[in-house]
């Protein structure tokens, strides 16, 4: 069963001047997001993450394309019940409280005073803000903000919770705990589907990413299966007694060489050349250390996968819209 | 409490914990007692004098209020982006403009009530008679202020804050003109002119019947059918363009 279904989802915008092409946010992005997993969306800056976001939410409709939250098609105001978000660098109403904030938006979506006040002392004590329950918003720090923002999505404790940037602000204990509650959500059985560029998080909770690229989805899957899939991953040898200066077999091999005293560090950019320098090294008398295969991070994907999008021909669409 | 009701509550409490609105409030109170200074300063109708300067601080300071919150209301939701979070919750867009303006309408009659009550306890001090023509001018104005808010919040659904007051302030200007621009010209020639005049008085709200500030200032008492039939037009104009700006509201992206 998939929480988060999207069909060929196209956004463009009018460009405002007759004969310049639209802007396109999104082409063709279709992705799934699986009951009870934790979904990271990866991207840069004006890939179209929000602009995915903003379509399931019912904020911007799609120029073409289908998106089903729940199983229902988006706009679908009911569905809304079951659905948490908080928006990245959230804004909120800073003339009421933290309590009248939570309460406020647990009317909205529909729960009585009693399980309002109990979900309240719950959320604020959860998020570390329990001590603020009284505190008017516009006296909240940056983090405080999202601390909050993050219990209003779960007031009413939602099936699946979305979230944009959900660590943007906070400091490493208050990103910890963010990512310690994530993982506690799915342990509950909830969906979570998170945008970020914040990699390290996601490497660490995600049970699946998706990377989106200029409005297209460009890889999809568990992150150890995208790793894998990169074909550029290195390896590290490491030798001693060798003189490798001179040596055109071992330089044409390596993509770096690196002398130091008498050890030497060879990095090769796949594990095929691996025999081949171990034979070299043996030849000229030099002592084997290590061979280290250099498992290569989401970070080395999303780079690689960045570079080859902005070598490609731009066609139609136009980059630098913020997503 | 319904979607449209936590809102509109919401909104009150906005309004309610916004400083400007109780220095605005306290202006009208000033101009109120203003008022004693120039009946003081007139040789006759004192009384006059007092009652119809109350009123026209009453009607100023509602259709101030009423235009510059109400082009506000959307707009800094949209600026501010609260609007997300309120959007991804189980509310139509429809309830949330309902909301917006039922609040603001409830914040209008608080306020409204507030100067009623301060313009009252000024004709008693000054032992000027309390008629029920005060009564009757004070519930046009709520209703042309209730007029002005939708005026405000419609324009405020698809154009910037700064274009909405201008929008707003001339069909309110153009509102009270109509009537009298029809009058002149319907002795003048069949030109584009009289076609551009009768357009608007067609299209613009007639405000000018819902303004019987100067007959209530000498005691005249309207015709009930007559408030009500008024009152029935301005809340029908408001229905109106509250339904035009739900529609346009409704094919907007945030």
């Amino acid at each position: 069963m998939d929480d988060i279904v999207t069909e060929n989802l196209t956004k463009s915008y009018a460009s405002g001047w007759p004969g310049r092409p639209p802007f396109v946010a999104l082409d063709g992005l279709s992705l799934a997001v699986r009951r009870g997993e934790i979904f990271g969306f990866l991207g840069p800056n004006g890939a179209g993450k929000t602009t995915t976001l903003k379509i399931l939410l019912g904020l911007v409709r799609a120029t073409s394309g289908h998106a089903f939250l729940l199983g229902q098609p988006v706009g679908d105001v009911a569905t809304r019940r079951r659905i948490g978000f908080l928006p990245e660098s959230p804004y909120f109403y800073d003339y009421l409280t933290a309590e009248e904030f939570l309460g406020f938006y647990g009317q909205l979506a529909g729960l009585d005073r009693a399980a309002i006040n109990q979900r309240v002392t719950d959320l604020l004590g959860l998020v570390g803000l329990a001590e603020a329950r009284t505190r008017q918003l516009r006296k909240f720090s940056k983090g405080m903000l999202q601390r909050v923002g993050l219990a209003q999505a779960l007031i009413h404790d939602p099936e699946l919770i979305i979230l944009d940037e959900p660590m943007t602000g906070l400091d490493p204990v208050g990103r910890k705990q963010v990512r310690d509650l994530i993982l506690s959500l799915r342990d509950c059985g909830k969906t979570v589907f998170f945008s970020t560029h914040i990699l390290h998080d996601v490497e660490m909770i995600c049970d699946r990413v998706g990377i989106v690229m200029k409005g297209r989805l460009v890889a999809s899957g568990r992150v150890d299966e995208l790793v894998r899939q990169d074909h550029t991953r290195s390896v590290e040898v490491v030798c001693q007694q060798l003189k490798v200066e001179g040596n055109a077999f071992i330089h044409s091999l390596a993509t770096r060489v690196l002398q130091q005293g008498q050890q030497c560090l060879i990095v090769l950019p796949s594990p095929d050349a691996v025999d081949a320098l171990v034979g070299e090294i043996r030849r000229q008398g030099g002592q084997l250390l290590s061979v280290t295969p250099h498992k290569a991070s989401l970070e080395d994907l999303f780079f690689q996968e960045a570079t080859q999008q902005a070598s490609r021909p731009l066609s139609h669409m136009t980059s630098g819209r913020a997503s | 409490m319904g979607a449209i009701g936590v809102i509109a509550v919401n909104a009150f409490r906005e309004s309610l914990r916004d400083k400007i609105l109780y220095n605005l409030v306290f202006f009208a109170g000033l101009l109120i007692g203003l008022s004693v200074l120039l009946a003081d300063l007139s040789i006759t109708e004192h009384h006059k004098v007092i009652a119809d300067m109350g009123l026209a601080a009453i009607n100023l300071i509602g259709v101030i209020i009423a235009i510059f919150i109400g082009i506000s209301l959307v707009n800094k939701e949209i600026e501010r982006r609260t609007i997300y979070t309120i959007m991804a919750r189980p509310i139509s867009r429809a309830s949330f403009i309902m909301g917006k303006y039922l609040g603001l309408a409830l914040t209008l009659f608080v306020n409204m009530s507030i100067m009623l009550a301060v313009f009252l306890l000024t004709l008693s001090l000054y032992h000027v008679p309390i008629q029920s023509s005060l009564f009757q001018a004070v519930a046009l104005i709520f209703v042309e202020i209730l007029v002005v808010t939708a005026i405000a919040l419609f324009f405020s659904t698809f154009t910037s804050t700064t274009l909405s007051a201008i929008f707003t302030l001339g069909l309110y200007v153009i509102g009270h003109l109509t009537a009298d621009l029809r009058t002149l010209m319907i002795n003048g020639d069949s030109g584009p002119l009289k076609s551009l005049v009768d357009l608007l008085y067609y299209l613009a709200p007639n405000l000018e019947m819902l303004n019987i500030k100067g007959q209530a200032a000498v005691g005249i008492v309207a015709a009930p059918g007559y408030v009500v039939m008024a009152s029935l037009y301005g809340v029908m104009y408001a229905g109106v363009l509250l339904t035009g700006a739900c529609l346009v509201f409704q094919q907007r992206d945030f």
